[in-house]
């Protein structure tokens, strides 16, 4: 046993940690801890990584970096820029880029790493709601991750407007605009966080102060939080042979995971590395010190904000006069409301489906998307909702392009995001049931073997041969939900169910059955029907199939 | 840590089937503390020459790692910045071997960790989040045991003038808040614009008179002793716009008493509009001479600039404000007032 040989280091250090923290039985389950495997789970590390080179580079800038808006005028490297007027702000992000070595790969760096670290979250959101593992228990980690990605808007936004370049001060001055049309206190709001009228000289001292403390520290905590939690209750696994709910398959976290984790930010590192080689971002001494006067088509933020910017450009001029005051709808209405749907519905999609399907039990085995119809064709309608505000973000740059009048473009936006979600739900709910069907088929009649045999009778039949018992244990890993009682369910005593009356009854006993829907399994019978001969798991493919059937 | 906390919780079990074998997984403990030799991680990979191999491949993306890491350093010391193509040459250089640097690092772990450390698949019990019945038991009896010997229950004073001493507590946060900038008052509904200040060209800072401009051409204009000031600028910059004669044909036009648009506020066929977006305040910097539509590039809000910049397309609720404009006794173009209404965003006062 190689364990009698514990070097020194190991035995002396670890014995001294532990005299002082009886840490030796707790961390020793932490080193052992199983995390599974599957190329999904990989996606919010992603977005962990990010953070954390977020974090590097963020420093690295803020040593140069000078937060004010104090007017300077540039005489530096940038000789385009000479003898201009601008903020302290935009003349030393001009020096990070070029006098500062290394100062422009880092400041691309964290631009791409900001927009890689978004971009994960929604990959990783995105996995966690089709495969289910919001669940319970761990609805409040979904919460939390919600709570980030809201969190890292935020950031981003000021994050991109701290340079105080044109392209981003037309950002702010639509950020300003947009607090203004806010009823009663919008004003005020804009006046505060401006200091007075737009653009003073405070936004930028503010922003940075929100930007490299009080947001990244908030972001921080949670996603030290969300660590915790997941340690704590185990990950989530895929359905495979041998999963259950009481198990979980795969590699201790030391030595495997935690080498596997190093690689992966190793990768992720150099990713963002070469895109800041070789793919600029945010240049922006093209774009010029802002100037309230002027600005530069095709302006778009980046990517993460793009719902706004589309949902602004999207709606149509209305405004009402109230009582002498003016509510702002063409504002009110695309600032509040897709983000609003969006995230209420994250937040309350856990909650909604348990109340839709009657489940209070924990669930660490996630559910493949196909198994789960109506789940899987809300994400989608989301996405084709979340995509089309999205996409109209761009639509100058769409109708240019692609060579359409730029009011088609918006017109097609306005219809499709009403008709888009629609259509994908719908088809991403025949989808679902169609693949439902395709497993169900292959586990009872097997799988197309390519195999050609001649029955006694002269007929040509192809020769099924059953699934690998890995395989028949993902194909069968639908669980069934529960059927409530109905609007007008009674016991035998003829007594109404409680649960299934009033509006709110009927409208979970809709749901419940929308979400119960359930492809039958088919009889283990050959489907001699198709044509084919199936093979079932006491027979074998050599032997010719049953002439009964 | 938190997995001893909750003790171990035995399997599901279906009443009348048999007690399940005794457990062989990796985490699980023998009585006395012995772990079962099949359990341990094996110390040796399966394939020992491959993994030998495998080592070697791993020990030259290290040794690439270094020399790009080297070359990173030589490239900062040897690299000058200072120009644009210094700066591109920097960049490349540094960029390049920084990510070969961590490309070698990364991919030099992840073929150690799949080809040389040896492959395992470990099971773990899960325990249930939930704790025992005993457990939540003896919690909610402390939970009031505690409560009741606080007396907050019994004490009624106490309890209600603590609640009465946080409510301002609560609130000085808020308040604190009070100074971060005046309030917006009057202020959003005026500019600087004031009867006689002059119509300076943005750029060069030079009065403007009507021979000046050219027919169908835009150009922005800034109030004479505001060129610099932001905060001035964010309000009251302006587009004229010159016409053919006959193309003009702003109807006059009130808003209650007040006088918004009319013919008469234009000079020469010349016409001047606020530059400042009604919808959330982008400057409306494009114009097609062809249609006469201003177009703002943020959200495409769409004026007809012959008829009072009225709203063709797009979420602008309202026409661009209109300038009243004359000229002065030198010829320049002047404000005759100040815009009649407020320009820019609709804000809730703005009535």
């Amino acid at each position: 046993m190689s364990t009698s040989e514990v070097p020194k280091p190991v035995a002396g250090v670890g014995g001294w940690l532990d005299d002082r923290f009886h840490g030796a039985r707790g961390v020793r389950v932490l080193m052992k801890k199983v995390f599974p495997d599957h190329w999904s789970f990989m996606l919010g590390e992603i977005a962990l990584w990010s953070f954390v080179i977020l974090l590097l580079t963020g420093t690295f800038l803020a040593l140069f970096f000078v937060p004010s808006m104090s007017d300077t005028v540039y005489h530096g490297s940038y000789t385009k820029l000479n003898g201009i007027s601008m903020s302290e702000a935009y003349a030393s992000t001009l020096k990070i880029s070029f006098d500062v070595r290394g100062g422009l790969l880092i400041r691309q760096i964290h631009h791409w790493a900001a927009d890689l670290f978004m971009a994960a979250i929604m990959a990783h959101m995105l996995r966690v709601f089709l495969t289910g593992a919001y669940r319970k228990p761990r609805e409040v980690n979904w919460i939390i991750g919600v709570t980030i990605f809201m969190l890292g808007m935020l950031e981003g936004l000021f994050g991109y407007s701290l340079p105080d370049d044109q392209l981003s001060g037309a950002g702010l001055r639509i950020f300003e605009g947009v607090l203004q049309g806010i009823p009663i206190v919008g004003t005020y709001l804009a006046y505060f966080l401006f200091g007075g009228p737009f653009p003073g000289t405070a936004i930028v001292p503010r922003m940075y102060i929100l930007h490299v403390f009080l947001i990244p520290g908030l972001i921080l905590a949670l996603i030290t939080a969300h660590l915790f939690i997941m340690v704590h209750q185990k990950h989530t696994q895929m359905p495979g042979l041998g999963v259950t709910e009481r198990n979980v398959k795969g590699q201790p976290f030391f030595p495997y995971f935690i080498a596997k984790g190093q690689a992966w930010f190793f990768f992720i590192f150099a990713a963002l590395t070469l895109l800041s080689t070789f793919a600029q971002i945010n240049p922006i001494w093209l774009y010029g010190p802002y100037t309230p006067v002027a600005i530069s088509s095709a302006s778009q933020p980046d990517f993460y904000m793009g719902i706004l910017e589309g949902s602004l450009r999207m709606m149509p001029a209305w405004e009402n006069n109230f009582l002498g005051h003016t509510i702002s709808w063409s504002v009110l209405i695309p600032a509040l409301l897709p983000l609003g749907i969006v995230f209420t519905g994250l937040y309350a999609w856990p909650f909604f489906e348990q109340w839709a399907t009657g489940d209070k039990s924990f669930h660490n085995v996630n559910d493949r998307p196909r198994n789960a119809p109506i789940r899987t064709a809300t994400v989608m309608a989301a996405v084709a909702f979340y995509g089309v505000c999205w996409a109209e973000g761009a639509n100058d740059v769409i109708a240019d392009r692609f060579q359409i009048p730029l009011y088609t473009v918006t017109w097609i936006a306005r219809v499709l995001v009403f008709l888009g979600p629609a259509i994908a739900f719908w088809a991403t709910r025949r989808i679902c049931i169609g693949l439902q069907r395709k497993d169900a088929a292959e586990l009872a009649h097997g799988y197309e073997s390519g195999i050609i045999r001649q029955l006694p009778n002269g007929a040509f039949i192809e020769v099924h041969k059953p699934v690998s018992p890995e395989k028949a244990a993902v194909l069968g890993a639908k669980e069934p939900i529960e059927l409530l009682p109905g609007p007008q369910a009674a016991d035998v005593n003829g007594i109404p169910a409680p649960s299934g009356q009033g509006g709110m009854g009927w409208a979970r006993a809709r749901a419940n059955r929308a979400f119960a829907e359930t492809v039958p399994p088919e009889e283990n019978h050959n489907g001699h029907e198709n044509g084919h001969a199936a093979v079932t798991a006491s027979s074998r493919a050599e032997e010719l199939p049953d002439a009964e059937h | 840590m938190s997995d001893i906390e909750e003790g171990p919780i035995p399997p599901r079990r279906v009443i009348g089937t048999p007690a399940p074998a005794p457990n062989l997984l990796a985490t699980q403990d023998r009585p006395g503390g012995e772990v079962a030799e099949e359990d341990r991680l094996p110390s040796e990979p399966q394939y020992k020459a491959h993994a030998d191999n495998a080592e070697k491949i791993v020990a030259a993306c290290f040794v690439l790692a270094f020399l790009a890491g080297c070359g990173f350093i030589a490239a900062y010391v040897g690299l000058e910045v200072h120009s644009v193509d210094a700066v591109l040459r920097s960049n490349l250089a540094l960029g390049t071997s920084l990510s070969v640097v961590l490309l070698c690092l990364g991919l030099g772990s992840i073929i150690y960790v799949r080809h040389v450390m040896p492959d395992v698949e470990v099971e773990e019990e899960r325990h249930d989040m939930r704790s025992t019945p005993e457990a939540r038991q003896e919690f909610q009896e402390y939970a009031v045991e505690g409560g009741q010997a606080s007396q907050l229950g019994k004490r009624k004073l106490a309890r209600r003038t603590l609640m009465l001493a946080t409510a301002p507590l609560a609130a000085i946060p808020i308040v604190l808040l009070r100074d971060l900038g005046p309030l917006p008052g009057t202020s959003l509904r005026h500019t600087v614009w004031s009867p006689g200040r002059r119509l300076l060209l943005y750029g060069t800072n030079s009065p403007v008179t009507p021979a000046d401009f050219e027919p169908g051409s835009m150009i922005t204009i800034v109030p004479e002793g505001y060129t610099d000031d932001a905060d001035a600028l964010a309000k009251a910059t302006v587009i004229c716009i010159k016409f053919e004669p006959g193309q003009l044909q702003i109807p006059t036009r009130y808003i209650g008493s007040t006088l918004i648009g009319t013919r008469n506020w234009t000079v020469d066929n010349i016409v001047a509009y606020s530059k400042i977006c009604t919808h959330v305040g982008c400057p409306v910097a494009l114009y097609e001479q062809t249609t006469h539509h201003i177009l703002c590039p943020c959200h495409q809000s769409t004026f007809d600039a012959t008829t009072g910049a009225t709203v063709i397309f797009g979420p602008a609720p309202r026409p661009l404000p209109q300038l009243p404009m004359t000229l002065d006794a030198d010829g320049y173009l002047v404000a005759k007032s100040d815009f009649t209404q407020p320009v820019g965003p609709s804000f809730w006062e703005r009535g």
